[in-house]
């Protein structure tokens, strides 16, 4: 469904089994997928519905229990060993103990660039965020959207053309979200990135995505794929029109039809 | 009444003194002089009993006046000290005379020191260096109370001085003895405590890692380590004695097992600290063993293992006392306590005691004070 440029995630039969104490949890059955370069792919559905374990297949940091899935052509260890893509939790998850540029700088001085390089890509990175001026702090001087921000810019810091962010917003309030939402845009606009994004918000996955994938619980698989017919120039109150109304509603349906067999 | 602001304390201690002057007589020989009116008898406080009383008195009278809290601070603590020199200097000569009247009054200084302290505790000062001097200032009052206490009962009550002597003997011991006491900390702290503290906190730290890297260490370990800290010292230090000798080599083999523990259970603690979400950032990083460790785990367990320096800072000091008790060469804390309780020289043994305090109390301050400095981001330190 991408046409001809070559996929960064393809994924099929993919499934993971988490053994637990009360016996196998099926997280993902038989996911198929494929993403192409420059896509914004959201990732929405109940929790459990392992929106965020697919996200770590992705990430090299759960390994799948059935089934293929290839990053950048090559197995997600090794495209983890390459730095091939950035990560965003759900928390900022900044070291306390690290100023914003040095925490911005950490994936730098563990890839070992020079300290010109480092510092050229901090100031960047910042500037893109809109964080400059706030180098020298620590992360706990600074307000939730604004640490988020910088973790933000610790994974563009790197320059991989894969960022996957899971959840980044969920912990921070309607207006902060607004704004990072839009940053996130303009920031995916400028550069050549392909991002996945997870999600439990119907607006913000239409507002960013140019897919929707609608997941289920139980065990979590994919139910439903929504193309976004949204232009690339989206204006916040974009999200008052009846195109992006109507996406909204079939994202609404596909989650509620997951959701049927369930009280 | 608007000019009156009672305290407990000041009304307490005037109580007190109105109880004292009613029971009459401070000590034994001013007893039998009033007994006796015609015989001349030297008795202590001839001319300063009504200096004293009044002092106490007017002291606390003031400080219930609406006077600005400072100095109703000055007046108190002036007023308090006054009093608690001329009482301690008035009983030399005539020690365990004294009567029930000379500790209330005593008392009643006291609850003026008291009262004082809580005047300055309510101070909320603006600049930053009379915060400071304040921070010192109340812990010192209340020290010195200590002192004034023990001084003052030592003597009045004339307890035997083998069972507790007075400060100012300790004091003067001290000053009396420094080149012995210098001697004693050179071979007991510099020679072996530091050196003991050093290898056993850095062997608790390296094992730490090694049983965090290699996962059969962490199994065989940690409960042989966990075994060797329950080893009684009194038992291991005849043994080490006879293993490394009389000198400090023995004592300092002796703070090594001792400090081992605590740094090697907290450093595993607190390589465990780091959470999940910072490990698995490090791993997107495709980061190595080494650099995790270095970036995120070990800084993490900052704070822990800072708790165990702090723990060691004393338990090394107990350790190599204690250990010297079972042989040295004729200078160290430790021979110096257990011999000089053999001759009695109870205030030798108590200038030891105080020295080590001292030693104790410096070397836990260094220790704290760089953990402020290499843990000022962590909650406790930055206070938030």
């Amino acid at each position: 469904m991408t046409g001809t440029s070559p996929a960064v995630v393809s994924a099929s039969k993919l499934g993971l089994t988490f053994q637990t104490n009360d016996g196998p949890v099926q997280a993902l059955s038989n996911v198929d997928l494929t993403i192409g370069k420059r896509e914004f792919v959201s990732f929405i559905g109940p929790s459990g519905c392992g929106k965020t374990t697919l996200l770590r297949v992705i990430a090299d940091l759960e390994k799948p229990t059935s089934g293929t899935i290839s990053v950048n052509g090559m197995t997600p260890e090794q495209a983890r060993e390459k730095r091939a893509y950035g990560y965003v939790f759900q928390a900022a998850a900044l070291f306390p103990w690290r100023t914003i540029e040095r925490n911005v700088g950490l994936p730098l001085e563990i890839m070992g660039l020079s300290k010109a390089e480092q510092a050229q890509r901090i100031k960047r990175t910042l500037d893109l965020v809109n964080l400059s001026g706030f180098e020298k702090k620590y992360p706990w001087q600074l307000s939730g959207g604004m640490q988020q921000r910088a973790s933000i810019a610790r994974a563009l810091a790197f320059d991989a053309d894969l960022l996957l962010m899971d959840e980044p917003f969920g912990a921070l309030d309607e207006i902060v979200r607004d704004h990072l939402n839009e940053q996130l845009l303009e920031l995916w606009g400028s550069t050549n990135k392909t991002i996945c994004f997870v999600t439990h918000s119907i607006p913000e996955a239409v507002y960013l995505s140019t897919r929707i994938v609608v997941m289920s619980p139980r065990p979590g698989r994919v139910s439903d794929v929504i193309e976004s017919t949204l232009p690339k120039e989206r204006p916040l109150d974009i999200r008052e029109t009846p195109e992006f109304l109507a996406i909204a509603a079939r994202v609404r349906d596909g989650l509620r039809a997951g959701h049927s067999y369930d009280d | 009444m608007n000019w009156l602001k009672p305290s407990w304390q000041a009304v307490l201690a005037i109580v007190l003194c109105l109880i004292a002057v009613a029971l009459g007589a401070m000590s034994k020989p001013e007893a039998a002089a009033l007994a006796d009116p015609a015989a001349s008898f030297n008795y202590p406080y001839i001319g300063t009993k009504g200096l004293m009383f009044g002092l106490v008195a007017l002291a606390a009278l003031i400080s219930m006046t609406r006077i600005p809290l400072l100095a109703e601070a000055v007046v108190l603590f002036v007023g308090a000290h006054l009093v608690a020199w001329l009482l301690i200097s008035g009983i030399s000569g005539f020690e365990g005379t004294a009567l029930a009247s000379y500790f209330l009054l005593l008392t009643a200084a006291w609850l003026l020191g008291w009262r004082c302290v809580a005047v300055l505790s309510g101070l909320r000062p603006m600049a930053s260096w009379t915060r400071t001097a304040l921070r010192l200032i109340i812990p010192a009052i209340f020290g010195a109370w200590i002192l004034i206490i023990w001084e003052a009962v030592t003597r009045g009550a004339g307890i035997p001085f083998i069972l507790l002597p007075p400060p100012s003997a300790i004091g003067a011991r001290i000053a009396s003895s420094l080149p012995v006491l210098g001697a004693d900390v050179r071979q007991t702290i510099f020679k072996a405590v530091i050196f003991g503290y050093v290898v056993g906190s850095g062997a608790g730290f390296i094992t730490a890692i090694l049983a965090d890297r290699v996962p059969f260490l962490r199994r065989g370990l940690l409960p042989i380590g966990n075994m060797v800290s329950a080893l009684p010292i009194i038992g291991v230090a005849p043994i080490m004695v006879m293993w490394f000798g009389f000198d400090w080599q023995s004592k300092a083999a002796v703070v090594i097992i001792m400090t081992f523990f605590p740094m090697l259970v907290n450093t595993v603690a607190g390589l465990a600290a780091s959470g999940h979400m910072e490990r698995d950032l490090m791993r997107t990083y495709a980061s190595g063993y080494w650099q995790t460790l270095l970036k995120l785990r070990l800084p993490a367990a900052a704070p822990f293992i800072f708790n165990a320096l702090k723990i060691n800072s004393t338990l090394a000091l107990i350790g190599a006392i204690v250990a010297e008790f079972f042989g040295t060469p004729v200078v160290g804390m430790g021979f110096r306590i257990s011999t000089e309780v053999g001759r009695m020289n109870i205030d030798m043994v108590w200038a030891e005691i105080a020295v080590a305090a001292l030693a104790g109390s410096v070397f836990y301050g260094v220790v704290a004070l760089v953990e402020r400095a290499v843990t000022f981001w962590h909650p406790s330190v930055r206070g938030g």
